[in-house]
């Protein structure tokens, strides 16, 4: 049984009417690759209570119409849009438009922009599409991202692609429990470790006395131990509780996406996760990144990305045989992938690759750089790394924090072309030329053991808003203190990564900070309004992680 | 989504696009868009949780006269502030409750890795009741060691300690080794009690648990109990013990 093939010309075309498509073009029993798309320009959305079965075991979460992930809504740039979003849980929910360029109170926020969407009530969002690419869109309210609301967003550009393609697909990675997030959290500030089962043993320190001999594993030992710290801590949540899907499919289900030889295929990438950073790789098919945060960037091909939570990233491949691709995205920690396949027909599917070695924290993740064990610093912190070393909820400052820019991360082979970050370059130059007038310099700051997050050792509900004036040009400069990653997400204004391509920075919504990494961009203060401006790890947010960036 | 249900909505939309509209318009020109500051918070960041753990829960066995034993604690609270309890104690074969000890306290979180708590303490067993103010610190000390250090002082003037500690030693992922040791000492005797001044009682033990689940972890070990010094004196006279070995089986379980 075959659907509608979606051709380029009809995604260049458009068809501006509310309509079921498929941008997957084929149905099978075996692969269900239909994902439901709503396009046009007037949507109605209803939240509501979803009942599911990943696991095996048959649960209830929040999906959107009736579908988790909920459905591909296809915009026009230009257009106007109006969703009607009816909330049917018996909570106040909401819906956020993430890195979608909004008047604010359209932003979707509960307590910033508008005062969220009362049970049995709908709210009416309506605004104009004044940007292209890859997005998604999820609830902003309690746990229910995690839960189900969330699904893509793509916006059709109105001058046509940059570059070209025949096939299109959606490929949003999620992390699925059957656990109540609340409970999750509530684990989490108890044993801050409870989900993670690859730490450091008895026997691992005998392997390691073996190969790196004795004296020297002490020592390591030793000095994690000093710092209260765990270098085995990658992801909060790891697959104990999570399974990981491929556009709302666990692996087993192996989602398909069709293609004809020799066809230009564009994947959009999205990371709905709550909490989970993939590294994601096609076995045997380099993949040409064309956009990251729905921007385009001149292309680079390489042979792996990691996708932080909340980023998207759009890219062309081109199958050159008969056969059958594992989509493989690896849970950051190795504690399990989402997996799906590109196939040349219906049930189709190549081997599922093993996953690579666990990465381990380093001295450079801790902020100390370059600073073999035996040899910790006698350098003194500055008066103000003090005075966030006095706060209960920073468990560590970065002494040396680094750019590392061009480096993908830990945990990678080094035989695989890794994206970074400094690949990233715009394809035109940035549309606001003055420098910054200012600097705003802040510290992602955690508490590890207390399960605390932060921004320079404050939660939300012990800081200031962070001000703006309108039309400024500021420059946010980061320094991730803590062990952790941080996909850093600003509401409503773009993030201008500082990559070192001059003025060719990527426009980004949400910008992943490594541990130990200090990191600018540029943000033009164009919209006013209450802005959320947190981490896009649900539960470091939902903790405190949080500030409101009010532009006035 | 079918046609048909679109419909209807066309009606809403369209009431609903002129206000949107002004909305706009008003963000653009007017001052600053948002809903008021006292709105409720986009984060519940200030979140009260519970949980309570029962680090020991335990048959004692030495080929004689076996002993049940608990001890655990409770907390109730935000990241700062909670409202601890803490309750141990030891079930004679004879019927008897010796040591027990229950903590109700107030604790503020000080520093990155130790609270600070007060409160009262109540021993509350088979001998005469005595009541005592507490303060204590409590926390994770360097290289993973949990401590608890607690000064008491009573009514009639008695000054006591306990310190405590414990390590995980992981040999793999479930299974876990953990030393555990408790210390009493006392300002002045109290005869009553069978404690005499100076340091009592040691309880230590080496556990071996298996966790099945986090919360979840049935344990084998061996413990030593021991009374000192002028303690010891008056457990001979009592015809106690002053010092056993035991084998013990129990579990440990949070909540």
């Amino acid at each position: 049984m075959t659907g509608p093939v979606f051709t380029r010309r009809r995604l260049l075309g458009g068809a501006a009417a509310i309509s079921a498509l498929t941008l997957a073009p084929w149905r099978s029993r075996s692969a269900p690759s239909r994902a439901p798309v709503l396009s046009g320009a007037e949507f109605q959305l209803e939240i509501g209570a979803e009942p599911l079965n990943i696991t095996g075991r048959p649960v209830t979460g929040t999906g959107i119409n009736g579908q988790i992930p909920a459905p591909i809504l296809r915009w026009r740039e230009g257009d106007t849009v109006a969703l009607a979003v009816t909330n049917r849980l018996s909570e106040p929910s909401s819906i956020h438009w993430h890195g979608v360029r909004t008047p604010s109170p359209m932003d979707g926020v509960p307590g910033l922009s508008f005062h969220g969407i009362a049970p049995g009530e709908t709210f009416v969002y309506r605004f104009p599409v004044r940007q292209s690419g890859t997005y998604w869109y999820h609830s902003h309210s309690a746990f229910q991202e995690q839960t189900g609301v969330y699904g893509p967003i793509v916006i059709v550009p109105r001058g046509g692609y940059a570059e070209a393609f025949d096939r299109d697909y959606v490929v949003m990675l999620s992390d699925w429990t059957d656990d109540n997030p609340g409970r999750i959290v509530s684990n989490l500030k108890f044993q801050s470790d409870y989900y993670n089962y690859a730490q450091r043993t008895l026997g691992g320190f005998v392997a390691d006395a073996q190969r790196r001999g004795l004296a020297e594993t002490v020592a390591d030992r030793l000095e994690w131990g000093k710092m209260r710290m765990s270098p085995t801590d990658i992801l909060d949540v790891s697959g104990a509780p999570y399974t990981y899907l491929i556009n709302g499919q666990p692996p087993g289900r192996n989602w398909t996406a069709l293609f004809r030889l020799g066809e230009r295929v564009r994947l959009r990438f999205i990371n709905g996760s709550s909490m989970s950073i993939f590294d994601v790789r096609i076995e045997g098919l380099p993949m040409i990144v064309v956009q990251a945060d729905g921007n385009d960037v001149v292309p680079v091909t390489v042979d792996e990305f990691r996708i932080s939570v909340a980023e998207t990233y759009d890219v062309i491949v081109q199958p050159m045989a008969e056969r059958a691709y594992t989509i493989f995205a690896q849970a950051e920690d190795r504690t399990g992938y989402a997996r799906g396949s590109l196939a040349s027909q219906a049930g189709m599917a190549a081997a599922i690759p093993p996953m690579d070695p666990r990465p381990m924290r380093t001295m450079a993740d801790m902020g100390m750089a370059g600073m073999e064990h035996g040899e910790m610093p006698r350098m003194e912190l500055s008066p103000e790394g003090k005075r966030l070393e006095a706060k209960v909820g920073v468990d560590n400052v970065a002494m040396m924090p680094t750019e590392r820019l061009d480096r993908a991360g830990e945990g990678f082979p080094s035989s695989r072309r890794v994206l970074s970050y400094a690949d990233l370059r715009a394809i035109r130059p940035g549309s606001d030329p003055r420098p910054a007038s200012r600097d705003i310099t802040l510290h992602l700051t955690g508490n590890m053991q207390r399960f605390m997050w932060g921004f320079d050792g404050k939660k939300f509900s012990e800081a200031e808003p962070i001000l703006l004036q309108r039309g400024e040009r500021v420059r946010f400069v980061l320094i991730n203190d803590s062990m952790m990653e941080h996909p850093i997400h600003l509401h409503g204004l773009w993030s201008e990564l500082e990559s070192g391509h001059g003025e060719y920075r990527p426009y980004k919504h949400t910008i992943n900070v490594k541990p130990g990494e200090q990191l600018s961009y540029l943000v033009t203060a164009d919209e006013p309004g209450r802005w959320a401006y947190h981490c896009h790890l649900l539960y470091h947010m939902e903790m405190g992680m949080f500030r409101e960036v009010r532009v006035a | 989504m079918s046609a048909s249900r679109t419909s209807p909505l066309a009606a809403v939309l369209a009431a609903f696009a002129t206000a949107a509209a002004a909305q706009i318009s008003d963000a653009r020109d007017g001052p600053m868009p948002g809903v008021p500051s006292d709105a409720a918070p986009p984060v519940m960041d200030r979140g009260i949780f519970a949980h309570a753990i029962l680090n020991e829960l335990e048959g004692r066995f030495n080929g004689g006269n076996p002993e049940f034993r608990w001890e655990g604690q409770g907390w109730v609270g935000t990241d700062y502030d909670k409202l601890w309890i803490k309750s141990e104690g030891t079930l004679q074969s004879n019927g008897a409750l010796d040591d027990g000890q229950q903590q109700f306290l107030y604790a503020r979180a000080m520093t990155t890795y130790f609270d600070v708590q007060g409160g009262l303490r109540s021993d509350i067993d088979s001998r005469p009741t005595r009541n005592w103010a507490a303060f204590g610190i409590q926390g994770v000390a360097p290289y993973f060691f949990d401590i608890e250090v607690t000064g008491y002082a009573s009514g009639e003037g008695h000054l006591a300690a306990k310190l405590e500690g414990s390590y995980d030693l992981l040999i793999t992922q479930r299974l876990i080794l953990q030393p555990q040791i408790e210390i009493n000492l006392y300002s002045k005797a109290d005869p009553a009690r069978l404690i005499g001044a100076g340091f009592s009682d040691i309880d230590t033990g080496l556990r071996l648990r298996y966790e099945f689940d986090r919360k979840f972890a049935p344990y084998i070990g061996v413990v030593y109990e021991g009374k000192l010094g002028q303690t010891a004196s008056l457990a001979r006279q009592a015809g106690e013990s002053t010092g056993d070995v035991r084998f013990v089986l129990g579990v440990r379980v949070w909540f």
